[in-house]
């Protein structure tokens, strides 16, 4: 098979070509922007993933050349492999959208909106998912599920009743790590990841479970509560790591480095390093090396002006240059407050990013915990 | 030339008459219209002593809010830092304890909280963005101070009495 034969995809009224076997998620992912179905469960970068939550559902409107039928129901794009000549709608479909509003409407059954609380919040997928094809209320009248609360561990949190199991972090832990050791208990409703015995989970890369989910169920915790994500300022950095590639996106405030992540493509996935592999990124870079001095900085990292992490960082800025010690002869400005000296705010006795867990009231109330 | 206005004026450049020479007649005429404002309706008020009412839209001094058992209900979710225009908000969040339960709301409480009055414009975007009622914009002014030091107001200063302990100063914080 040297010259294969590519197959004709029409999604959304826009066509292209694409290798046999490509599932219509990849195709329309190839196009990109609006017309790539919102993934929930899916994740490119881990095999098996996907066909769990439904919301990359489309229309297939005409199943191959050979065999023009429609199929008869909406199709989860992420597991339906592209025939040649075929032709899916997803945004031009109103089944489509209105399947999806469904979907998101049972994924939130039992979420809690504490989204001012989750640390995932700006970057939650569950969150502009919602906003994109959700309703604004909700009929569901009955207690949300409630579980025990599991301690995973110093570094990861988790936060069971956000999770919409996806099965997202029990692949990153079957093919990340040699040993698994947290999975998911129990069926239906029930069903609950977490570690058999509540131990720590010690393997190097299983702070990847943090990146890869879609939702606040995984979070750090040298993160918890320290800062929003919008208020910090994501930068491309890397340093020399035996363990992993070590390419990694510090999201900073001033010099403080509050947390360490993965790269993520415009997919919110994992982006790929220079030689082809997935750039995950160990515990030691992810969860140690809160130190600016640790990290080589590259530079800004890329992200869309629609998305509220973008907020108050002025790209292209060009400071006007300050007039007043030249036209003073060399006298500095004489400022009448600086708001350092005044605010409680950010003292420099207080270092939140490099306290391991989240700040209580003990950080604040000059004891520092140890 | 054209006029841009019709409200223009020309200068009478005619030489004075004895009458206007002498000014007395003008000097007169001018005191007669101070005097005559002592009689009218004074438009000011003696503040604070006296108050206007406010609209009801009225946009004052920021309060945080408790809930009815005395909890803060703030969470530091940064909703209205990013919806403040003026950047004037900031704050810092920390966990819950085991026996902080009665004085915070939820897991995650703001530690530090400040609004610099001197940055604010009363816009009330902070009051929108609040997901928890835990903000508002009162119907009273912000004092003003004699250093800019005072007007930066941290959760002390911001905070409502406690309806549980302090009654009688929500009451009086209320004006009843």
């Amino acid at each position: 098979m040297s010259e294969q034969q590519l197959f004709k995809v029409t999604i959304d009224n826009i066509t292209i070509n694409v290798a046999p076997g490509t599932s219509i998620l990849h195709a329309a992912r190839s196009i990109g922007g609006d017309v790539a179905p919102p993934a929930m469960c899916f994740y490119s970068k881990l095999q098996g993933s996907g066909g769990k939550c439904r919301t990359c559902l489309v229309e297939v409107s005409k199943g191959s050349e050979k065999d023009p039928r429609p199929m008869p129901k909406l199709v989860a794009s992420c597991r339906t492999t592209v025939m040649d000549g075929m032709e899916v709608k997803n945004i031009t479909s109103s089944k489509v959208k209105e399947a999806r509003a469904g979907v998101v409407e049972f994924l939130l059954i039992n979420h809690p909106l504490d989204c001012p609380i989750c640390d995932q919040a700006g970057e939650c997928h569950l969150q502009d998912l919602g906003y994109e094809h959700g309703k604004a209320g909700t009929r569901y009248e009955f207690q949300r599920r409630t579980f025990h609360k599991h301690d995973i561990g110093p570094y990861i949190q988790l936060h069971m009743t956000r999770c919409i199991l996806c099965y997202r972090c029990i692949y990153t832990a079957d093919q990340l790590t040699n040993k698994r050791e947290h999975g998911v208990l129990s069926r239906g409703d029930h069903s609950e990841i977490a570690t058999y015995i509540e131990k720590a989970l010690d393997n190097d890369f299983i702070g990847n479970v943090i990146d890869v989910c879609p939702v606040g169920a995984l979070t750090d915790k040298t993160f918890r509560f320290k800062n929003r994500v919008w208020f910090t300022k994501p930068v491309d950095a890397h340093r020399d790591c035996p363990t992993c590639a070590g390419k990694v996106q510090l999201w900073m405030r001033g010099d403080e480095v509050f947390r360490v992540t993965a790269r993520k493509d415009e997919w919110g996935e994992v982006k790929d390093t220079a030689d082809g592999k997935t750039g995950w990124i160990c515990n030691e870079c992810r969860f140690e090396k809160k130190n600016v001095n640790d990290w080589v900085i590259e530079g800004p990292s890329v992200i869309s002006r629609h998305s509220v992490i973008a907020q108050g960082h002025y790209l292209g800025l060009k400071k006007p240059e300050e007039t007043i010690v030249k036209v003073m002869d060399g006298q500095k400005p004489r400022f009448f407050m600086d708001i350092h000296d005044v605010s409680e705010v950010n003292r420099p006795n207080i270092d939140l990013s490099l306290i391991e867990g989240p700040a209580t009231s003990d950080t604040f109330n000059g004891k520092q915990k140890d | 030339m054209q006029a841009l206005t019709n409200r223009v004026k020309d200068v009478d450049r005619r030489p004075m008459t004895f009458g206007e020479k002498i000014y007395l007649p003008a000097v007169l005429k001018g005191m007669s219209i101070t005097f005559s404002h002592m009689f009218r309706k004074k438009p000011t008020i003696n503040f604070p002593e006296q108050t206007r009412q406010f609209s009801p839209v009225f946009r004052g001094l920021h309060v945080l809010n408790r809930d009815e058992e005395g909890r803060e209900r703030c969470t530091a979710c940064g909703l209205c830092a990013v919806a403040c225009p003026a950047e004037a908000i900031t704050m810092e969040a920390a966990e819950r304890k085991v026996g902080e339960e009665n004085l915070y709301r939820e897991e995650k409480y703001a530690a530090r909280y400040e609004i610099n009055m001197l940055r604010c414009i009363f816009c009330g975007l902070c009051e929108e963005a609040c997901p928890k009622d835990a903000i508002y914009l009162s119907e009273t002014f912000t004092p003003s101070n004699y250093n800019r030091k005072g007007l930066i107001y941290d959760k002390e200063d911001l905070l409502i009495p406690n309806p549980l302990t302090e009654k009688a100063d929500l009451a009086k914080a209320k004006g009843l």
